[in-house]
């Protein structure tokens, strides 16, 4: 083993120690941040006892969580039940690893059996298949609520492994082809790449405005958050599939979610908002140090926390859907604007590039305009009676 | 002839999912910035525009008179009418023969509150009180003693009259 192969392992590794301490420690924020602001949202003040504005509260929730009795329910099928938390919670930090969370960092030292030059890119796992990756692995994510949803042996766990497995079959496909629209205007797949070319030109969600919209609503049932959190839905099936569940194994179920909000938001920053990019400078694209290193960090943790904000937010304003207006949304709405979406898109880039327009603020400008038609089906058109209702409603209203 | 039924074309405005979405999350942004409601209890117990009603019924006091006697003659009117059963009363006389009460318990455990001991006390002397701050570390400091009950020192409750609903 070569010094300089043992150096890359070491830092890799750190690396990866990091990535997971920070994503933990963010989860737990998280979930305070949740409570305190829907108690903001309803005019109280949430949990503030435990520690300085309330923030060991998570600490507390924790704690209870470890010391509570696990109860696997006598007809339960045990493996299957055992395994459920974990088949939830690892592919949700597994996305994390292709996600570039500062510029790179420059590290140069020698100890004769060790030994690293050069700039250590900030993302654990920089593969070249990049946002393929993350598809495929949140897909996964739908084995374990499935499996504990038919390994409880309750109606009601059963009802919401359905639910979500539907749900989440279904977005996924809007969630895919409205990432294809950043793919395409970037013209590489792999994050760090998207986030140099949102750099050097503009940020995505200028002139992909309605991928981004399209981008936040599968999100939001990808990751089974208000208003899609059918499978949970504690108001009908009394919190679906972790009904069964106490203790630990329970306290996975939310961690994965919550693991799973923070992947989406940072996922939505590098995509739409230019990832760990410092906007109106150029400073932090020129030669690296650790000054930047850590100020882009800032800047990225900022966009991410932007996100997860929007998304507590909505979670506490808009009521859930109800099962035949999610799918009516889903394969009926959301689709079709994504498939035409991306070959008006895809025209109108291929027009551009023959005019030979330079990616520039014109060309943003362009493409922006291109949205326009969809912002007004949106708005005017699919949203009369449509979205939720679902047209066949419509039908039967009006004959 | 075919009953035809006019279907009436709602306004967009009406049967929007996206505006309706968008104005609700407006509305819940400006909650978001709003003065919070919530009474930091412990450390605050009263704030200007909140405050416990006179008409209260909390635990009980006994009034004394002025030489810190207990103003009860004993009558027995209070445990007769108590729907609760919660008050020990055993009627004796002191030196000069007046009627006093030897044991005058109230179980606060039993009691439900209704206030018709201090309606019917010819004396004035037993009254529910406007406090709800009770807790103690053992079930049997619930049953309040005459030392304890004329040693309480919380406003008395002004009971809801017939005559004057609105207490005005």
């Amino acid at each position: 083993m070569t010094p300089e192969l043992l150096g890359f392992l070491v830092l890799s590794t750190i690396k990866m120690l990091v990535v997971f301490g920070g994503l933990l420690g963010s989860v737990v924020l998280v979930t305070w941040m949740e409570r305190r602001q829907a108690a903001f949202h309803q005019d109280r003040l949430g949990p503030n006892r435990v520690g300085p504005l309330g923030l060991f509260q998570p600490l507390a929730d924790g704690l209870k969580n470890f010391v509570k009795e696990e109860v696997v329910p006598y007809r339960a099928d045990k493996a299957m039940f055992l395994m459920a938390p974990a088949l939830m919670f690892a592919p949700a930090v597994l996305l994390f690893a292709v996600i570039p969370f500062a510029s790179p960092m420059p590290v140069s030292f020698d100890f004769g059996w060790i030994s690293y030059d050069g700039n250590l890119p900030m993302v654990v796992a920089d593969i070249p298949v990049g946002i393929l990756m993350i598809l495929a692995f949140s897909s996964i994510t739908v084995y374990g609520i499935v499996l504990a949803g038919w390994a409880s042996d309750s109606k009601y766990s059963f009802l919401g492994g359905l639910r979500s497995s539907a749900q989440m079959v279904s977005y996924e496909v809007a969630l895919g082809l409205s990432v294809v629209a950043v793919l395409i205007l970037s013209g590489n797949v792999t994050l760090p790449e998207i986030v140099a070319a949102q750099q050097q030109k503009l940020w995505y969600v200028f002139p992909l405005i309605v991928g981004f919209v399209l981008f936040l609503v599968s999100a939001l049932a990808e990751m089974n958050r208000l208003p899609f959190d059918l499978p949970e839905a504690e108001s009908e099936l009394v919190y679906g599939y972790h009904t069964e569940y106490s203790g630990m194994k329970f306290a996975m179920f939310p961690m994965g979610e919550y693991i799973a909000l923070v992947t989406m938001a940072a996922l939505m920053a590098t995509l739409f908002l230019g990832g760990w990019d410092i906007p109106f400078t150029t400073w932090d694209e020129t030669e690296p140090s650790i000054l930047k290193t850590l100020v882009t960090l800032v800047f990225f943790v900022a966009k991410t926390f932007f996100f997860i904000f929007t998304y507590i937010w909505i979670r506490w304003s808009l009521p859930r859907f109800r099962f035949d207006q999610l799918m009516g949304l889903g394969w009926k709405v959301l689709l079709p604007v994504a498939l035409g979406y991306l070959m008006v898109l895809a025209i109108g880039i291929w027009v551009l590039e023959t005019l030979g327009i330079e990616q520039n603020l014109l060309y943003g400008g362009l493409l922006f305009l291109l949205n326009l038609p969809f912002v007004y089906l949106l708005f005017w058109v699919l949203d009369n009676n449509r979205l939720v209702t679902g047209q066949h409603q419509r039908k039967r209203i009006e004959n | 002839m075919a009953i035809t039924v006019k279907v009436v074309r709602r306004p967009d405005s009406d049967v929007s999912y996206l505006r309706a979405s968008l104005k609700g999350m407006g509305l819940s942004f400006k909650h978001f910035l709003r003065k919070k409601v919530t009474m930091q209890y412990p450390e605050e117990t009263s704030e200007p525009e909140w405050k416990i009603s006179s008409r209260w019924r909390g635990t009980h006091r006994m009034l004394t008179d002025e030489q810190g006697r207990a103003k009860c003659v004993a009558c027995g009117l209070c445990p007769q009418i108590c729907p609760a059963n919660c008050i020990n009363l055993v009627p004796g006389e002191d030196e000069e023969g007046n009627r006093i009460p030897l044991v005058y318990e109230i179980d606060e455990f039993r009691c439900i509150f209704c206030g018709y001991c201090q309606e019917v006390c010819p004396e004035e002397a037993i009254h529910v009180g406007v406090h709800f701050e009770n807790s103690e570390y053992s079930r049997d400091r619930f049953v309040y003693d005459l030392e304890r009950l004329c040693g309480q020192q919380h406003p008395e409750s002004t009971l809801w009259d017939p005559s004057d609903p609105k207490g005005e």
